[in-house]
């Protein structure tokens, strides 16, 4: 399991998250290259579909991350997002996606510290938790 | 306490007396039709019809075990805009909640409809009532209550009560105007009415139904069937989650799914005006598929089912009523609707939401609030 990369599909909102990991970077903080950030406008646009398909195509882990409660640019998509999250927690490990592979943050603009130890706390669970069994399964 | 009365059955003629009870209904002022199941004469079908002549009543058959469609959708077209007129519309349970939610979601209005439920004692799926009906139609109702009334779920030749019916635990409607009662009474010589809002009342009124206490056995009857089919579903909802408790399990029991989403169009709650899965999203490109089969080796052709399933489960299992459309509309006979419930079953729990309890409940994804589900947030220093 020691070469076991797992890869994590980030959806990231372009106000909060995305800028603190843009704040990351230009910090010159390091993180695991195992995420993929997807930049969205809002958390609140995240349609559980998007989720759905990224565990089917064999993401090893979701993340979804924006603005704190309160801060919302578009003042409540991330109460939006909270509940879809409620949602699919409630369907996703009743088919073998485990809890644990799907996590909901928030994290500010000025944040960059806490993105990069966010991705980097997220990558050393998954490495324990071990690959995401969809994605050899004959499942589409 | 509602009011309530027994209503003569004459001649052990359920149906006809059922047909004056919605005649007298009709020729009220405030009724300017009644939406009612009845037999169609090709083919003998019974459909939901829009009646507006007392005189075109007498085929009416509310209680048949045919259940086409979950008429709730009807509803929905029928009361989108005002009508110019009261409807009386004539449902089942399962089609009543699925109509609370529907309103819920602005799909429909309360306002000029009155709520006719039924007590449902289930129904077969499409095809069994066909293979059911043949021959005899005529007969059919009264051979079908008879055995369902107490109990029975096969009705010889492979022909039996779906499970969705047998599952169900709400077999007296919650939420009609007024209601029709049909257990722990001798339907042959009575049947109950209800009175349970105060529309319903003012029809009670105007209808000029005696008061009658229903026979004390009722209650003792819903409570045993209730009892009954709440075992049957958790049984179910066991042995459905063991064998779908992997994506790869889930994937098998799909297997047999070709994609036409006939599950989702007869689906009450499924409401979308276009579907997300037959827009141009996945309209995908050939080089897509290869590409997709290259990195597995093998995919599913047609592709996207699991993708569906899940996807349909987390837009719609908050508002499912249980009511087993989906099962009946498979052409390749997937159990669906043990997957959909037992889904529901989880998210409803979640959001401590139940499906067409009440119209004053928000549906759970068209409310939020400020402070809530911190347990699904990881905790950031």
């Amino acid at each position: 399991m020691d070469d076991f990369e797992p890869t994590i599909i980030a959806f990231v909102c372009n106000w909060c998250t995305y800028t603190a990991a843009d704040l990351a970077g230009t910090s010159r903080l390091s993180y695991p290259t195992n995420v993929r950030l997807i930049r969205v406008m809002c958390t609140g646009m995240v349609d559980p579909k998007y989720i759905i398909k990224a565990f089917l195509e064999g993401a090893d882990a979701v993340l979804v991350s924006g603005c704190h409660p309160g801060d919302c640019h578009y003042i409540n998509g991330n109460y939006k997002a909270r509940r879809r999250m409620k949602l699919l927690k409630a369907i996703l490990p009743q088919y073998g996606f485990d809890e644990k592979r799907l996590k909901l943050t928030w994290i500010g603009a000025s944040d960059g510290i806490q993105f990069a130890r966010t991705i980097r706390e997220m990558v050393a669970e998954i490495k324990t938790l071990g690959p995401n069994e969809a994605k050899h399964a004959a499942v589409v | 306490m509602a009011k309530t009365a027994l209503c003569e059955v004459a001649d052990q003629d359920l149906q006809a007396s059922m047909a004056a009870f919605f005649r007298s209904l009709l020729a009220l002022d405030e009724i300017s039709a009644v939406m009612v199941p009845m037999h169609l004469p090709a083919k003998d079908m019974v459909m939901q019809t829009l009646v507006t002549d007392p005189e075109a009543l007498d085929a009416v058959d509310p209680l048949a075990p045919s259940f086409p469609m979950n008429a709730a959708r009807l509803v929905s077209r029928l009361t989108k805009r005002p009508a110019g007129g009261t409807v009386a519309v004539v449902l089942r349970p399962c089609e009543i909640r699925a109509l609370i939610e529907l309103v819920k979601l602005k799909q429909g209005l309360m306002d000029d409809i009155v709520v006719i439920g039924l007590d449902c004692p289930g129904a077969f799926k499409n095809t069994d009532y066909r293979k059911f009906a043949a021959n005899e139609p005529e007969t059919a109702t009264g051979r079908f209550l008879k055995g369902a009334l107490s109990g029975e779920t096969a009705f010889g030749d492979g022909v039996e009560v779906p499970v969705a019916c047998r599952a169900c635990t709400h077999p007296v409607p919650h939420g009609a105007d007024l209601s029709v009662g049909l257990f722990g009474i001798d339907i042959d010589k009575t049947f109950l009415v209800s009175a349970e809002t105060e529309k319903g009342e003012a029809l009670f009124e105007k209808l000029g139904l005696g008061e009658q206490e229903p026979p004390a056995k009722r209650e003792e009857t819903i409570e045993s069937l209730v009892a009954a089919r709440t075992a049957f579903r958790d049984e179910m909802f066991e042995k459905i989650r063991e064998n779908t408790n992997t994506a790869e399990k889930l994937s098998a029991y799909l297997a047999g799914c070709i994609n036409c989403y006939n599950c989702r169009v007869a689906c009450p709650v499924c409401y979308c005006r276009e579907c997300v899965f037959v827009t141009d999203v996945f309209d995908h490109d050939p080089y897509q598929y290869l590409r997709w089969a290259r990195r597995k080796g093998k995919i599913k052709m047609p592709t996207d089912t699991v993708f569906y399933h899940l996807t349909r489960m987390a837009h719609m299992t908050t508002a499912c009523v249980g009511c087993g459309q989906c099962s009946n509309a498979c052409p390749n006979d997937i159990p669906l609707v043990e997957l959909f419930t037992a889904t529901a079953s989880l998210t409803q729990a979640a959001f401590d939401y139940e499906a067409g309890r009440s119209l004053a409940e928000e549906p759970p994804l068209s409310a939020f609030k400020a402070d809530e589900y911190a347990d699904v947030v990881e905790i950031t220093h």
